[in-house]
């Protein structure tokens, strides 16, 4: 493989692993439409829940623009072992602490992401993660004030969160399980690494967490082996395929067909 | 045989369904376990007024603010958001509509009451730019 190769390779690994993090998480958040604790966040949920699909689909246009098939086309007709999103999104909704605390950390993660990618040595990449700064902020400000208000509120809704965290945490950390392509993304200024974004991550989670009465879990006490790695390699959950198959139901059946 | 002076259903909806004479009906509805409710204004440029966009239930402003995003701010332009408690908001009662009406003979107090188009025209007329003029005469 030449450098140029190379380089594109590792590019369009990143932006596969990033838009397929945003499809199955968006898709799994919009499980709530309709099913939200109260209709105001009912609706602040499944709109954010539009935002990841918006994200996705912007990601695959730029994979698009280097070859790649078209957004649906890539959304809807690879099987699992073609996609490259983290255990962590693929888990399903639960009760709405779990899908509070993954929208949390999550959400955390990925503004963080976004926030380093503006500096990208990849233009489009770059232009894009200036434009969805906004809407992320809100995302992570909704996310704060939940989780310190519940972390706050009661003696059950504080057990609660505490709770979805031990699970959480050992599942996000599958969000920076490294590629083969890290040191060209690296040396070339597309992205200044998992390491550095986890470590920044730990950092503002940890704050939120305790300003919000929660404790952050001993990693070590965690059961390591919960460690969710695999995914960026297209080794997934039992999770993913099925809600694979729902989600390409339609696109199955007719692919031409316009909703 | 002997006959019971009761007759029992056999039919499944009737004998499951452990339906409770009229008197013992009286349920009790609890009062609504909300949230109090907010009342929204948002400003769609700086400097602009901050206008009432709806309500919304929400334990507190910091809630408040998060849902009014969504609510009313996720379509059309906005810079600024205001939430106050319903609560705390004065208002008239509605028995005292009538105050709020004008009647026909104050007509000129308001805009609309002076008679002024004629004056208007006239003054038009004799104003008018020279090249307008002539294309009227060129009409006439």
């Amino acid at each position: 493989m030449s450098n140029g190769e190379q380089h594109t390779t590792a590019i369009k690994n990143l932006l596969f692993r990033m838009a397929d993090d945003e499809l199955i998480i968006g898709h799994r958040n919009s499980e709530w439409t309709g099913l939200g604790p109260i209709l105001e966040e009912d609706i602040a949920f499944s709109s954010m829940a539009q935002d990841k699909l918006g994200h996705a689909q912007a990601l695959y246009n730029i994979l698009h623009s280097m070859g790649e098939p078209d957004a649906d086309t890539l959304a809807f007709t690879r099987n699992e072992k073609n996609f490259y999103c983290c255990h962590f999104v693929e888990y399903p909704i639960r009760d709405y602490d779990f899908s509070l605390m993954r929208h949390f950390l999550f959400d955390t993660a990925e503004a963080i992401r976004f926030d380093m990618l503006t500096k990208s040595s990849c233009q489009p990449l770059a232009n894009l993660a200036k434009k969805v700064r906004g809407e992320i902020k809100y995302h992570t400000m909704h996310a704060n004030i939940w989780i310190s208000q519940l972390g706050k509120a009661t003696d059950e809704s504080n057990i609660r969160m505490q709770a979805a965290l031990n699970e959480c945490y050992p599942l996000a950390l599958g969000i920076f399980e490294k590629s083969d392509y890290e040191n060209e993304l690296m040396e070339s200024g597309v992205f200044d690494g998992e390491e550095l974004l986890q470590k920044v991550w730990t950092d503002i989670v940890t704050e939120v967490i305790e300003k919000s009465n929660l404790k952050m879990p001993d990693i070590n006490d965690a059961n390591l082996s919960t460690l969710a790695f695999g995914g960026r390699k297209g080794y997934h959950t039992e999770y993913l395929q099925p809600l694979l198959d729902e989600m390409t139901e339609v696109y199955s059946i007719d692919p031409s067909a316009e909703w | 045989m002997k006959s019971d002076s009761t007759i029992k259903s056999l039919d499944p909806r009737i004998t499951r369904a452990d339906i409770p004479k009229d008197e013992e009906l009286k349920i009790e509805i609890a009062p609504l376990d909300q949230w109090q409710t907010y009342e929204v204004f948002h400003q769609t440029k700086k400097g602009d007024h901050h206008v009432h966009v709806g309500s919304l239930h929400a334990p507190n402003p910091e809630i408040a603010f998060l849902s009014a995003k969504e609510q009313y701010a996720r379509r059309g332009k906005c810079v600024n958001i205001w939430v106050v408690k319903t609560a705390d908001i004065f208002s008239t009662d509605y028995e005292t509509e009538d105050m709020y009406e004008n009647n026909s003979e104050k007509m000129y107090r308001e805009a609309g009451g002076y008679k002024v188009m004629e004056k208007i025209n006239k003054y038009k007329k004799e104003h008018k730019k020279p090249e307008a003029a002539k294309n009227e005469e060129v009409k006439s």
